[in-house]
């Protein structure tokens, strides 16, 4: 389950190839050989995580600093970054430290 | 085997081996006006042999085998052995050609520019593809669309075409009897004639075009048009794609770069002319 304590680790960038089409975003798992289609705010997840190990708090900091966040509070901010990190683990582009 | 052909069809080259002289000295004919493989050796084989050994006689029943197989694959009787050979052939490039995105797809050309039709079986792609081919435009193939890993070309397959159902007496009003096979009734795909494409897309096979247009035709609704967004038909070419997964990442270039670059329609029809109306009328826009 979604536990915002944790911290995460992103799969290498190198190994991600990223394209976008319209609303979804196609990401080319190199190791994996799989395509996902994921939407917003998977990709910008993964974009500003780079290669260290963040927790949930850092990511929605530095997605503060790129993106305008509206007036949604910092709970359900967090939970919501942390449901898609969830989703990101499954797919073997994050890892859950 | 005891009887065999070989025939190259765009790039790609067979070697089809029968227990019996019918189905081969079909091929011979209807495939007369084809290459042979360049160095004489063919890519795939295909083996239309007795379902049981006594088959070969007794209700002569054709299975196909070759270098790729479905295991479940039901025989065929002899009267359809051409039938057998096109699934053989078939099969073979959909389990086993690497050297492209194979899309299931037609296609056709004008002014080296490729109009590229995808949809479901009963979607008439085929069908369309061949009246196209008809009115000017070259036949790169009613089956499938060869999508260069490279270069971002459309290369052409063009098989003989195989007409099904309505689609028979259609093409009987456009194209010379002499250019049909026999008819094939009571297939498990309904009854099937093949024609002999134009001369043109035989001698011009090897020639690419550049991709400029998708469609995705839908036969039996009033006649409309809508764009499709790229991501829709990101999700449509992989699933109509037997070979996207094992191309990896050339596979995946190749395919974003070929939505990138087209615009791509859904067109909604009831009849062949309506089809024929729509496309003229997309295509002249986007020239």
């Amino acid at each position: 389950m979604a536990d915002q304590q944790h911290r995460y680790r992103a799969e290498n960038p190198a190994s991600i190839a990223v394209h976008p089409f319209d609303e979804l975003t196609l990401l080319y798992h190199r190791r994996s050989g799989i395509t996902h289609m994921v939407i917003a705010p998977a990709p910008q997840i993964l974009a500003v995580m780079g290669s260290e190990e963040l927790a949930v708090a850092d990511i929605l900091h530095r997605l503060s600093q790129d993106f305008d966040l509206g007036t949604e509070g910092q709970e359900s901010l967090l939970a919501v970054i942390s449901a898609r990190l969830e989703e990101l683990a499954l797919l073997g582009l994050v890892e859950r430290l | 085997m005891k009887h065999s052909f070989t025939v190259r069809i765009g790039p790609a080259a067979f070697r089809i081996g029968s227990a019996w002289p019918a189905p081969i000295s079909l091929l011979r004919t209807l495939y007369a006006d084809y290459p042979q493989p360049e160095d004489g050796i063919a890519d795939f084989s295909v083996r239309l042999e007795p379902a049981k050994p006594w088959r070969r006689w007794l209700r002569p029943s054709v299975a196909i085998a070759g270098d790729y197989m479905l295991p479940d694959a039901a025989p065929l009787p002899l009267a359809q052995g051409l039938l057998a050979a096109e699934m053989g052939m078939n099969l073979q490039m959909a389990l086993g050609w690497r050297r492209h995105v194979l899309l299931h797809a037609s296609c056709v050309e004008k002014n080296g520019r490729a109009l590229v039709m995808t949809g479901a079986s009963g979607s008439g792609k085929s069908t369309l593809a061949a009246m196209l081919g008809e009115r000017g435009w070259r036949l790169m193939g009613d089956e499938f669309a060869l999508l260069d890993l490279a270069s971002g070309q459309m290369f052409a397959f063009p098989r003989l075409i195989s007409l099904k159902n309505g689609a028979i007496s259609a093409m009987r009003a456009e194209a010379d009897e002499a250019r049909f096979g026999p008819l094939l009734a009571a297939t498990p795909k309904g009854d099937i004639r093949h024609l002999i494409p134009r001369s043109n897309a035989v001698e011009q096979m090897g020639e690419g075009a550049s991709p400029a247009m998708l469609l995705f035709p839908r036969f039996g609704f009033e006649p409309a048009t809508r764009p499709v967004a790229r991501s829709e038909c990101f999700m449509r070419l992989t699933q109509a794609s037997t070979n996207y997964v094992a191309l990896g990442e050339a596979g995946f270039a190749a395919l974003t770069r070929f939505i990138d670059t087209v615009p791509a329609h859904a067109i909604d029809y009831a009849s062949g002319a309506e089809a024929l109306d729509l496309v003229d009328a997309l295509w002249s826009a986007a020239a």
